[in-house]
């Protein structure tokens, strides 16, 4: 029997209106402004943006603002929010070679065209807590460099491959029909899937699911010894074709991070070894999220060099089907809504096996019945 | 709609609007909207579009140069106006910004009306471009500040 159950409006809408109460804090601090989320917890914007898979800093500051800065919740907003707009069409394939850097390294080359420039990281410090920041205080400027800057920097993978060390991939490695590139806001995952569409899924996945499989793969789940070849933050020109114009309009220009993960090596009968690589891009400055997907994105190419698919990060099945935050946030948080009905049905069973128990013959007269 | 800027335009005339049109994308929207009011009086204009904001699809290479795939979605509000004197405006601006969008899209129409292209690239388009390319500059002395000088320490034994 289903009982329609209605009542908790009042209950709900109060509720809401505590969450609003409580998002707010107390009244004697201030309000915090999506401004300063943006401008101050940037890089909690850009895992929210890269995780959303929509580029958008405003709106990602202030969905952390509306969620009281549970990032998987502003990540599903995010992805509500997109689920509105209509899609105006496709960008030509962003340039990250002519990137302009602000922080770009290699931890196999000392010496490299261009350098190891630094940029704003974590790496080096101390891992200490500031308690100087606890105060408002000025802060300085960046220190400006002297030189001019300007150096081209080429990618690291570009100077292996004119050895042939590495694996080089040219664009016709993949279909460059649009209509036939994989695209998972349009079609649900399948399997097997190809490099497409693994890339778009890491691209998105939660960071924290993608840390603890690629740092699984270094503890000898799906091993593929892996280096840092490159690392690079900046700056990238978005350009997109407008029919009616007919030429390419600059849209702007947008951050990522890239990391080319160098493996070891691949080689076949026709083909002397050369390195295999794994490659990340994301949205913002999310560094630890591009070097996790390059690892997992190289596990996941394990089938495709020939190596036994044994641990969970070569699965790619398994990875891309949970990678996902808001697909695994709504399944397992759909537990604590009414089940009410299921739960009946559960209680009526329990209650008829518990009196089959209780009614159950004498042991020696139970062993002769089993069938 | 003989002004329209169609594929039979020379590639120096796109290229040039290319570059007006990134001088916009880059640009905050006080800087323009100031810009644009020292231009004295304008034609009037018509839009053609209301001014939307949509998503837009970015492709990306595997390795940066291999196979491509979709990235993920960014945000772009776009306006078309026509000018009182046949120019249409276009613009595509990353962002939700259609104020924006509307006033870069009159500029695009003014900027390729020969009577005003030279006031456009006076008044709004060259203290843009001054003003990015100073901050292009900071920040990439700032970047390169950062670079690291490796130096070998000579330790003497023979």
């Amino acid at each position: 029997m289903y009982v329609a159950v209605k009542g908790g409006e009042k209950a709900i809408k109060n509720a809401h209106q505590l969450l609003a109460d409580r998002r707010r804090g107390k009244r004697d601090v201030p309000e915090i402004s999506a401004d300063q989320i943006r401008e101050q917890l940037s890089l909690a914007v850009d895992r929210v943006m890269s995780e959303g898979s929509l580029y958008d800093r405003d709106l990602a500051a202030l969905a952390i603002k509306q969620a009281r800065g549970d990032l998987i919740e502003a990540i599903f907003l995010i992805r509500a929010y997109r689920a509105t707009l209509p899609r105006l069409g496709y960008t030509q394939a962003l340039s990250t070679a002519t990137m302009q850097v602000e922080r770009r390294i290699s931890a196999i080359f000392k010496d490299l065209p261009g350098g190891q420039v630094l940029g704003p990281t974590f790496d080096y410090t101390h891992r200490l807590i500031d308690f100087k920041l606890a105060a408002e205080q000025e802060i300085a400027s960046g220190v400006e460099a002297q030189a001019q800057p300007g150096a081209p920097m080429p990618k690291v993978a570009s100077l292996l491959g004119e050895e042939g060390l590495i694996e080089t991939a040219s664009a016709a490695d993949g279909e460059g029909d649009p209509t036939e590139m994989a695209d998972i806001t349009r079609e649900p995952l399948s399997f097997p899937c190809g490099r497409d569409l693994r890339l778009q899924s890491l691209a998105r996945a939660d960071e924290g699911f993608l840390l603890a499989l690629a740092y699984s793969t270094q503890r000898g789940y799906g091993r593929t010894h892996p280096f840092v070849g490159e690392i690079r933050v900046g700056a990238v020109d978005v350009e997109f074709f407008v029919e009616e114009l007919g030429f390419e309009v600059p849209l702007g220009r947008l951050q990522v991070t890239e990391c080319e993960m160098v493996n070891q090596f691949v080689g076949t009968d026709t083909l002397a070894p050369q390195f295999s690589t794994g490659y990340g891009l994301v949205f913002g400055h999310c560094e630890r999220k591009a070097m996790s997907v390059a690892l997992v994105e190289r596990a996941l190419r394990a089938e495709e060099f020939g190596e036994t698919v044994q641990a969970p990060a070569q699965d790619a099945e398994f990875v891309l089907s949970h990678c996902d935050n808001v697909q695994a946030m709504g399944f397992v948080e759909h537990l604590k809504l009414p089940h009410y009905v299921d739960f009946q049905s559960e209680l009526q069973l329990v209650r008829q096996l518990r009196k089959d128990f209780a009614a159950r013959p004498a042991q020696g007269a139970e062993k002769a019945s089993v069938k | 709609m003989q002004n329209h800027t169609g594929p039979d335009t020379p590639n120096g005339e796109i290229a040039a609007r290319q570059a007006m049109m990134k001088v916009l994308a880059l640009a905050a929207r006080a800087d323009i909207e100031a810009a644009f009011a020292t231009l004295g009086s304008l034609p009037e204009f018509t839009p053609m579009r209301a001014p939307e904001t949509g998503l837009v699809m970015l492709r990306a290479q595997a390795g940066g140069q291999g196979a491509p795939f979709n990235l993920g979605e960014v945000t772009v509000s776009r306006a078309v106006t026509e000018c009182a004197t046949g120019h249409i405006g276009y613009s595509f601006l990353l962002g939700r910004d259609t104020r924006k969008a509307q006033t870069a899209a009159k500029i695009d129409a003014l900027w390729q009306n020969p009577s005003f292209r030279n006031q456009i690239e006076a008044r709004i388009l060259a203290p843009l471009r001054a003003k990015q390319q100073a901050a292009d500059q900071l920040a990439a002395r700032q970047t390169e500040a950062t670079k690291v000088d490796f130096f070998t320490l000579v330790r003497g034994e023979d």
